[in-house]
C-alpha cells in the first residue's frame, strides 16, 4: 500500500477535473475514517462501553474544552517536525522508520544541553544551541543507515527501525549514566526552567513549538514541490534508475535524505523538551513516530493535508487519554482506532484502483 | 564429432507444429511456422534477434498460447496450457538464465516443483540422479548450492531436472551464450548424448559454428517466419562452409518488399575534420552480470553515423553507459572535440555536448508518473532560466515544454500529462526533444527504434539523418541490421564486449557485419 501511496501522492493532477480530482481524494480519505470510527465503535460495543460517550469524550476533551484544546495543540508540534522529517524521507523514496530513536536521542541532547547552555548564554541562544544540538546528533545517528544505503544499497527499512532500538537503548543510558541529575531520586535529567523554556503563545498554555513545527511542515512542502533540489528528490524517490541517467549525485542526495530527515526528528525532540517536558526522564518514549507514519500517509505525503491529521491525531491522543480514564476503556484504544483507518483506507484504496478509477 | 544415425525407426515427430502464428500487439512473432521436432535428433533453431525464437519457445514449453495453428503432440492436436503440462508431456525446457534457486542445495532444487501435500523423497533422488548423471558422463554434488556452482554446472543440474521428471523433449534456449569454450564443448558432447537415448533436443542459438557442430537438422527462423530448413542427409553431406555461407544467406539475406526496408540515402560527404568524439582503449571489467568492455577505440567524425552492430547483450549497454557516464571505466580516454571527458560526471560531460538517449524509455530515461514538461528538463533540473536559484519558474518551464511539445510533434493531452501515459513513439520523442535542445555535438542512440510502430520508426530514422546532416556525430547502437545498413557510414561489430570488426557501409557490408555478428571472421 504504502509504495502505491507514495507514487500516488507525486502524481501531480491534471488541470482538467481537478475539482473533481480533489473531491475523489477528499471522499477517498474522510470515507474510510468514517468507516473505522464505526468498526470501533462496534468493538466499544461489544466490550460494552458506549461508543457516543467514548466519541463524546474524546471530543469534547480534545477539542472542546480550553485546556483540552490548548493541550491538543501543543502536542501537535513535536509531531509536526516529525511529519516534516517523514515527508522529506518517504517523498525521496528512502523508508526511515528510526525517527523515534532519533526523535529520542535529539530529545536527550536538547536535555542535556539546555541547562548548562542556559547558565552560559541568553535564554534564547541557550533555547537555538539545543536547538542545533539535538538536529546535529540526531543527523549523526542517521549516517550508519545512510552511508550504508549510499554505498551499498543497504535496506534502509531494516537498518533504521535495528538503529531505533539502539537509540532508544542508548537515550535511556545517557539519561541513566550521563545526563542525571543528581539533585532527584528518579533517573532523569536536570529539569529546564520554565521561564528558560520555548514561549508560550499569547495567554495560553501552548507553547510556540507550535509555530516552529508548522514552519517545519509547511517549509518542507514548499521545498519538495517549488525547488530544484526538492525535484531532485523526487526524481530519486520515484525512479533512482533514471536519477541515474540524469546525472543525479544518486549517493549525496540520499545522505541528505536521510541528515534531513533525522534533523527534523531531532528538532521534534527539541521541540518536545523545550516546550512541554523540560526534561527527559528514564525510561521515557512517547513514540510519536510510529503514529505519524500512518498520518503521513494518510496525507499523501501532502504537507498541507499533514498538518490536518496531525491535528486529528493529536486530538484523538489527547482526548482518548481521558476518554479512556472516564470509561475504563484501555488508554492504548487510540492506536486500535488508528490501525482500524489504516486497514479500511488500504482496502478502500485497493477497491478504488481495481474496481472504480478503471472507468476513467 | 561422431553422428551416428540414430533416427531409424522412429517415423513419427514427438511434437510438430502446423501454421502456428503468435501476435503481439504491432509485431507478429511467429508467421504460420511449421517445425516437426523428431526423437533422436539435435535440431537447431537460428535466427538473430527478434526473429521469434523465444516466442516459439514459449509456445512448446506452455507459457503462451497460439493465435492461429496448431501444435501436435505424438500426433494428436494438444494445447499446451501452461509449463507444468508442458512438463507432463514430456517438454522440459532448460532457460537462457538459470531458474535454480541459488539459496538453495542442488537436492533440494530438484525436489521443488512436486506437490505440496507430498513430503520430498530425499534418498530416492540420489540413487536415480546417480543413475542418469552417471549414463551422461555428468558429475553433480546434490549437497552444494546452487549459488556455488558454475554456470554449466547450474545447467547440468537444470537438465538433470528435465530428465528427472521423464523429458522426451529438452528445449535449449541459448544455452552456450554464457558458457565458456570448454562448457559449451561439453554441452555439446551432453546433447550427443541425450538423443542417443532417443531423446529429442531443441537447440537455440544465433552461432553458426555452433549449429553446424551439435545440429542435426536445422530451422532458421528470420522476423517471425521459417526461412529455410536443412534436413539430416543433406546437412551430413554439406561441408562446414558451405553450410555456413548458407545460413549466412537465409539468415541476413536482404529481404524484398519489406515495408520496414531502410533505403539508404546519399550522404553527403563526411568532412574530414578532427573527429568529434575519439575512445581509445576503453575497457571495463565483466560482472556478474553483464559483459565488460575490452579495448574499446574508435573515431566519429562530424556529421558521420557510426553504427554499433552485434547480438543483444555484448556489451553495447554498457558501451553507451561508459561513454555518458553512467557505469565507471577502468582504463581508456574519451575525447570530445579533442577535451577529455573521462573523468567528468554524467551532466559534464551532456553540458559538453555528448548526449545520450537510452533504450529503456520508461525504465530509465524517464519517471513515469512525472509530467511531460518536467521530464524535459529531468538533466537539467537547477540550471537557469528554469530555475533560479534553485526555486522552480513554472512559467518558464511550461514555456518551453509547450514549445518543445510543438516542435516535435509529441501527441500529448497537455504538457502536465505523466509522461507514462504516453505510447512509447511519444517518449521517445520526449526523449529526443531532450537531447537535441542546443549544444548537442555528439548523440548516442541506443536501440532508437526498438519498439516502435513503422511510422514512429520511420520518423525517429530521419531525426537521425538529419542530426548527422547538421554536423553533429551519431553513435547508433541497434540490433537491427538493416537499420543499421540503411543509416550507417560505418559499422562496428560487437561481441563479448569488444569490437570484432568495423566495415565500411558498401556493397558487401550486409554479408560481412552478418558473418562478424555470428562469430566469423569478414
Amino acid at each position: 500500500m504504502s509504495a502505491e501511496a507514495s507514487t500516488i501522492a507525486v502524481d501531480p493532477e491534471e488541470p482538467a477535473g481537478v475539482g473533481r480530482v480533489i473531491l475523489h481524494r477528499i471522499l477517498l480519505t474522510v470515507g474510510p475514517i468514517l468507516i473505522a470510527l464505526v468498526i470501533a465503535g462496534l468493538i466499544l460495543v461489544a466490550v460494552g462501553v458506549d461508543p457516543l460517550a467514548y466519541y463524546g469524550y474524546v471530543i469534547e476533551r480534545g477539542l472542546l474544552s480550553p485546556t483540552g484544546v490548548q493541550q491538543t495543540l501543543t502536542r501537535m508540534a513535536p509531531m509536526l517536525f516529525l511529519a516534516a522529517g517523514l515527508i522529506v524521507a518517504f517523498r525521496a523514496g528512502i523508508w526511515n522508520l528510526g525517527v523515534d530513536g532519533q526523535f529520542l536521542l535529539g530529545a536527550v541532547t536538547a536535555a542535556a544541553a539546555a541547562p548548562l547552555l542556559a547558565n552560559a548564554m541568553p535564554v534564547w541562544a541557550a533555547v537555538v544551541g539545543a536547538f542545533v544540538l539535538a538536529t546535529v546528533v540526531a543527523m549523526i545517528w542517521s549516517l550508519v543507515p545512510a552511508l550504508l544505503k549510499a554505498y551499498h544499497g543497504v535496506n534502509e527499512i531494516i537498518t533504521t527501525l535495528m538503529m531505533t532500538f539502539l537509540g532508544v537503548s542508548f537515550a535511556n543510558v545517557l539519561v541513566k549514566l550521563v545526563f542525571l541529575d543528581p539533585e532527584t531520586t528518579v533517573p532523569q535529567t536536570r529539569t529546564l526552567p520554565v521561564e528558560d523554556r520555548l514561549p508560550r503563545l499569547f495567554d495560553t498554555t501552548i507553547s510556540s513549538g507550535l509555530l516552529l513545527g508548522l514552519v517545519a511542515v509547511i517549509g518542507v512542502h514548499l521545498i519538495m514541490t517549488r525547488t530544484a533540489f526538492g525535484l531532485k528528490l523526487r526524481v530519486v524517490g520515484a525512479n533512482p534508475r533514471a536519477a541515474v541517467h540524469a546525472g543525479l549525485d544518486v549517493p549525496w542526495l540520499t545522505i541528505a535524505v536521510f541528515a534531513i530527515s533525522a534533523g527534523l526528528a531531532g528538532a521534534g525532540g527539541a521541540v518536545d523538551i523545550l516546550g512541554v517536558q523540560g526534561n527527559v526522564r528514564a525510561d521515557w518514549n512517547p513514540a510519536y513516530g510510529l503514529t505519524v507514519i500512518p498520518m503521513v500517509f494518510l496525507a499523501r505525503l501532502n504537507g498541507f493535508a499533514s498538518i490536518a491529521f496531525v491535528l486529528l491525531l493529536s486530538v484523538l491522543s489527547i482526548g482518548g487519554e481521558s476518554a479512556a480514564r472516564r470509561l475504563g476503556v484501555p488508554n492504548h484504544f487510540t492506536l486500535v482506532l488508528i490501525a482500524i483507518v489504516l486497514i479500511v483506507l488500504a482496502i478502500v484504496e485497493y477497491v478504488d484502483t481495481r474496481y472504480l478509477s478503471r472507468r476513467r | 564429432m561422431e553422428r551416428e544415425v540414430t533416427t531409424a525407426g522412429s517415423a513419427a515427430p514427438i511434437i510438430a507444429l502446423e501454421g502456428v502464428t503468435k501476435r503481439f500487439p504491432g509485431v507478429v512473432a511467429n508467421d504460420h511456422v511449421e517445425l516437426a521436432i523428431w526423437p533422436g535428433e539435435v535440431h537447431v533453431l537460428l535466427g538473430e534477434n527478434g526473429a521469434g525464437k523465444s516466442t516459439l519457445i514459449g509456445l512448446l514449453s506452455g507459457l503462451q498460447q497460439p493465435d492461429e495453428g496448431r501444435i501436435l503432440v505424438d500426433g494428436k492436436p494438444t494445447a499446451i496450457t501452461s509449463p507444468s503440462h508442458a512438463l507432463s508431456l514430456g517438454i522440459g525446457t532448460v532457460f537462457q538464465h538459470t531458474m535454480l534457486v541459488p539459496t538453495l542445495t542442488v537436492a533440494e532444487n530438484l525436489l521443488l516443483g512436486a506437490p505440496w501435500w507430498r513430503r520430498p523423497r530425499k534418498d530416492g533422488l540420489r540413487t536415480r540422479v546417480e543413475e542418469v548423471s552417471r549414463s551422461l558422463g555428468i558429475k553433480v554434488n546434490l549437497d552444494a548450492l546452487a549459488s556455488e556452482l558454475s554456470l554449466g554446472e547450474q545447467q547440468h543440474v537444470e537438465i538433470l531436472r528435465a530428465l528427472l521428471r521423464d523429458s522426451r523433449i529438452l528445449i535449449l534456449d541459448e544455452s552456450t551464450s554464457m558458457l565458456t569454450p570448454s562448457g559449451i564443448e561439453e554441452l555439446g558432447v551432453l546433447m550427443r548424448q541425450l538423443v542417443g537415448r532417443g531423446l529429442a533436443v531443441v537447440f537455440i542459438t544465433h552461432k553458426l559454428k555452433e549449429a553446424a557442430a551439435f545440429g542435426d537438422r536445422i530451422s532458421v527462423l528470420k522476423l517471425g517466419r521459417k526461412v529455410g530448413e536443412i534436413a539430416p542427409e543433406r546437412f551430413r553431406a554439406l561441408d562446414e562452409e558451405s553450410l555456413i555461407s548458407e545460413f549466412v544467406e537465409l539468415m541476413f539475406g536482404k529481404r524484398s518488399g519489406d515495408p520496414e526496408d531502410v533505403v539508404r540515402e546519399p550522404h553527403p560527404g563526411i568532412s574530414q575534420a578532427a573527429p568529434v568524439l575519439s575512445v581509445r582503449a576503453l575497457t571495463r571489467a565483466p560482472t556478474s552480470v553483464s559483459p565488460g568492455l575490452s579495448d574499446i577505440t574508435f573515431d566519429l567524425r562530424p556529421g558521420e553515423i557510426l553504427g554499433i552492430a552485434g547480438i543483444d547483450g555484448n556489451g553495447q549497454k554498457q558501451l553507451a553507459d561508459a561513454l555518458s557516464g553512467q557505469i565507471a571505466t577502468d582504463d581508456g580516454s574519451i575525447l570530445l572535440d579533442g577535451q577529455p571527458i573521462e573523468f567528468l560526471p554524467v551532466h559534464a560531460r551532456r553540458d559538453a555536448g555528448l548526449r545520450y538517449l537510452t533504450d529503456d524509455r520508461l525504465g530509465e530515461g524517464t519517471v513515469a508518473p512525472f509530467p511531460v514538461s518536467i521530464n524535459f528538463f529531468l538533466k537539467q533540473i537547477g540550471d537557469r532560466p528554469f530555475w533560479r536559484s534553485g526555486i522552480e519558474r513554472r512559467a518558464e518551464l511550461d514555456r518551453r515544454a509547450r514549445a518543445l511539445i510543438a516542435a516535435f510533434d509529441i501527441r500529448t493531452p497537455s504538457s502536465e500529462t505523466p509522461v507514462g501515459r504516453l505510447s512509447g513513439g511519444n517518449i521517445q520523442k520526449v526523449l529526443l526533444a531532450r537531447e537535441l535542445a542546443d549544444g548537442a555535438k555528439v548523440v548516442i542512440f541506443n536501440k532508437p527504434t526498438y519498439g516502435l510502430d513503422l511510422a514512429n520508426a520511420l520518423a525517429t530514422r530521419n531525426r537521425i539523418r538529419e542530426i548527422a546532416a547538421s554536423g553533429k556525430g551519431v553513435l547508433l547502437i541497434s540490433t537491427d541490421l538493416e537499420e543499421l545498413l540503411g543509416l550507417s557510414d560505418r559499422i562496428a561489430v560487437m561481441a563479448q564486449g569488444s569490437v570484432v570488426g568495423t566495415v565500411e557501409n558498401s556493397e558487401t557490408a550486409r554479408t560481412e557485419v552478418g558473418r562478424l555478428m555470428v562469430g566469423l571472421a569478414a
